[in-house]
């Protein structure tokens, strides 16, 4: 035994005297850290690189069957889904991963930010990570793309009219991002290559810098209040209590990174055998048309964004707020280079943080309602519910027609069914006179188009007259105290009404 | 004071370098890569630009999108048309629709399918006579202007004639706000930017 022990030993000497690679490798992995860094908060950094060594790995294994073009890029998707042993699996690795891997690089870029890990002197580690976000969302946007079905066609107009809202050169820009003067062949395979060559290229060679940059200038101490970054002192310091308390990277704290990206490989794993492969939705036909293209989770917040800016601040703050926030983003560590690097020492930072998250997850909520967006089948597909006809006139349930012909249905809804763009109709007899109802309907206002031209008089009044009965949602005590009052009862009073007065 | 990173420095950079006629050849080698690379760039760079820097009357041709007999008059229809610069490559993506309006029997409007906000894809709802946009909810009148919603402004229009029974369009480009102009003005545009 012991002899096969030497001779493997033989061989790896054999092989290190000419590549000498294990005295730098072994003096990376146990490099020095605060005992304090070898923390449960420090594992995502790590955990984003394995999942981009995942991602190149499935992302390889799914161009043997992809194929590239407008044409065919659809059918390998679908032939990957279902002809292919496990190809849905892998497809669905590489959708999950994706997704996980945006919300890690958001988790360290949060955590780096809360712990002032991006102040003197890693300035420049933060930066590089600035531009990794970018590259990852980049990832993001071309693999959506690729996955070349209704909403990557659509979502290629989307991005196409935002290039053509740039000033001056937006038309040139349309072209250089569709590959030509429309969406087509050049265009998935362009996308193919910024997806598989350019940018993967570029994401691995400033990963290799930013872990370089780790490993040289150290992974950040765990802050403490009043223990101030200052560019005189702070190297020194930070070697004092190295020296002092410092542990090696491996095993003290690698254990954890690892136990880490176990357990996000793990669900990603469950995600993608529970969910399945991401799409592909419809054939990216542009004639049919019947379809509510919506991006990818990572830019429902955007696509939230353009339904809620309003129209004029639009165009400038779509081509102007990227920017000024990247800038603001990279300029950070240079700004606040030094200082107190504990987040209750940092109000506005934690603050910054905190409106930030809640407003992309409010957004990114909406985006995935779309509340103002029509429901195209509203008006086929639900009906008037039977409490609003009871009781009505001829003339009014007439009305209650036009109400569903006219797909009003599509933009309001009653009893809860319908669109959400425009109020709910249930109670606007409460809210409007008759003949505000009928102002309301011919000329429009705000959101709501005018009917005048589409409305016969004799529709109007029918449905002024239907809407003119919609008193509101009547909650089944209020109707029972309405029928006692028929009965000449009188009905039990409400104590909150008492108060109230 | 010396910063505590220069000593991470490698000595040869922290030493005044000397001139010696191999330095001199090496940056002379270097000026040459230099004026390699930049004549390749010529090349490349106009590669890359090509579908920006293509033909000076844009990409527009005259194509046609249906026989007169599928619009009937007051009414409007969904067409088809088939993008002239397609290749085969281009799949079901070469088969481009757009909303037919037959005002009178004489006069038309060909409207784009893409929204003027961020170019989804409209729906023509005959009984209430509008377009409405399924993405950020943009709505327009029959005759494509702006009714409701964030649309800056109506439906793109392409340019129409009549060939014979055939409707023929102007088209072959994605409709964007810096794009649309060259929809209207065939042939001799002074302005494609």
């Amino acid at each position: 035994m012991s002899g096969i022990k030497h001779k493997a030993y033989d061989v790896y000497r054999w092989f290190d005297r000419r590549l000498g690679l294990a005295k730098p490798i072994t003096e990376a992995a146990e490099h020095p850290i605060p005992a304090s860094s070898a923390s449960w908060w420090y594992v995502f950094g790590s955990a984003a690189t394995v999942i981009l060594v995942l991602q190149v790995m499935t992302g390889i294994l799914l161009a043997l069957v992809y194929t590239p073009t407008a044409r065919d890029a659809w059918n390998s998707l679908n032939f990957l889904n279902h002809g292919l042993t496990l190809g849905w699996f892998l497809r669905a690795m590489h959708g999950w991963g994706s997704d996980f891997m945006i919300a890690i690089v958001l988790i360290h870029m949060s955590q780096v930010f809360m712990f002032g890990a991006y102040k003197y002197p890693r300035e420049l580690t933060w930066i590089i990570g600035v531009f990794l976000l970018l590259m990852t969302l980049g990832m993001a946007f071309t693999g959506q793309v690729l996955r070349f079905d209704q909403d990557a066609y659509w979502g290629l107009g989307i991005g196409a009219s935002i290039m053509g809202r740039v000033p001056i050169i937006g038309g040139w820009l349309v072209h250089l991002v569709l590959g030509g003067p429309d969406i087509g062949a050049t265009t998935v395979s362009r996308f193919f290559a910024l997806h598989v060559f350019v940018i993967p290229g570029i994401l691995i060679g400033l990963v290799g810098l930013h872990v370089w940059m780790v490993l040289r200038l150290g992974i950040n101490e765990w802050p403490m209040p009043g223990r101030l970054v200052r560019k005189s002192t702070y190297v020194r310091e930070y070697e004092a209590q190295i020296h002092k308390d410092g542990v090696p990277f491996v095993p003290d704290a690698a254990w954890k990174d690892a136990t880490f990206a176990a357990a996000i490989m793990l669900a990603i794993i469950a995600c993608a055998l529970i969910f399945g492969p991401i799409g592909p939705t419809g054939p990216p036909d542009p004639t049919i048309i019947q379809t509510a293209p919506k991006p990818d989770v990572p830019f429902l917040w955007i696509f939230a964004l353009f339904a809620l800016l309003p129209p004029k601040l639009e165009t400038p703050l779509i081509l102007i707020a990227p920017v000024v926030a990247i800038l603001v983003m990279l300029a950070l560590p240079l700004y606040a280079g030094e200082g107190e690097k504990h987040w209750s020492r940092r109000p506005v930072a934690v603050l910054m943080l905190m409106v930030v998250a809640v407003s992309i997850g409010i957004f990114t909520r909406l985006g995935a309602t779309a509340p103002w967006s029509p429901v195209m089948n509203g008006w086929s597909a639900d009906p008037v519910q039977p409490q609003y006809l009871k009781g009505r006139t001829p003339l009014e349930r007439q009305g209650a027609l036009v109400f569903q012909n006219m797909q009003c249905r599509n933009c309001h809804a009653l009893g809860g069914l319908g669109g959400q763009r425009g109020p709910d109709l249930d109670g606007v007899a409460t809210r409007m006179t008759e003949s505000q109802l009928i102002r309301q309907v011919l000329q429009g206002s705000g959101n709501m188009p005018a009917y005048g031209n589409s409305l016969s008089p004799s529709q109007t009044t029918a449905l002024v007259k239907f809407l003119s009965t919609m008193e509101g949602y009547q909650p089944q005590a209020q109707n029972d105290a309405n029928r006692l009052l028929a009965h000449g009862v009188s009905p039990p009073r409400d104590k909150s009404q008492d108060t109230a007065k | 004071m010396e910063n505590p990173l220069d000593k991470m420095m490698p000595e040869a950079l922290k030493q005044p370098s000397q001139h010696t006629r191999r330095k001199f050849l090496f940056k002379v080698a270097l000026l040459v890569n230099g004026a390699v690379g930049a004549v390749l760039a010529v090349p490349v760079l106009g590669y890359v630009l090509g579908p920006v820097f293509r033909k000076q009357n844009g990409e527009n041709f005259w194509v046609p999108t249906g026989n007169l007999q599928q619009f009937p008059p007051g009414q409007t229809r969904l067409a088809q048309f088939r993008d002239p610069n397609g290749t085969p490559a281009d799949g079901q993506t070469r088969n481009l629709p757009c909303w037919v309006r037959n005002i009178d029997g004489k006069r038309f409007q060909v409207f784009a399918i893409n929204c003027a906000h961020m170019d989804c894809p409209v729906h023509w709802f005959p009984q209430s006579k509008l377009f409405l946009c399924p993405c950020h909810g943009g709505v327009y009148y029959q005759d494509g202007s702006v009714a409701a919603g964030p649309p800056p402004r109506g439906l793109y229009e392409y340019r129409y004639k009549i060939v014979g029974d055939q409707l023929m369009i102007w088209a072959g480009e994605l409709p964007t706000l810096s794009t649309e102009a060259r929809l209207r003005r065939p042939g001799n545009s002074p302005c494609l930017g």
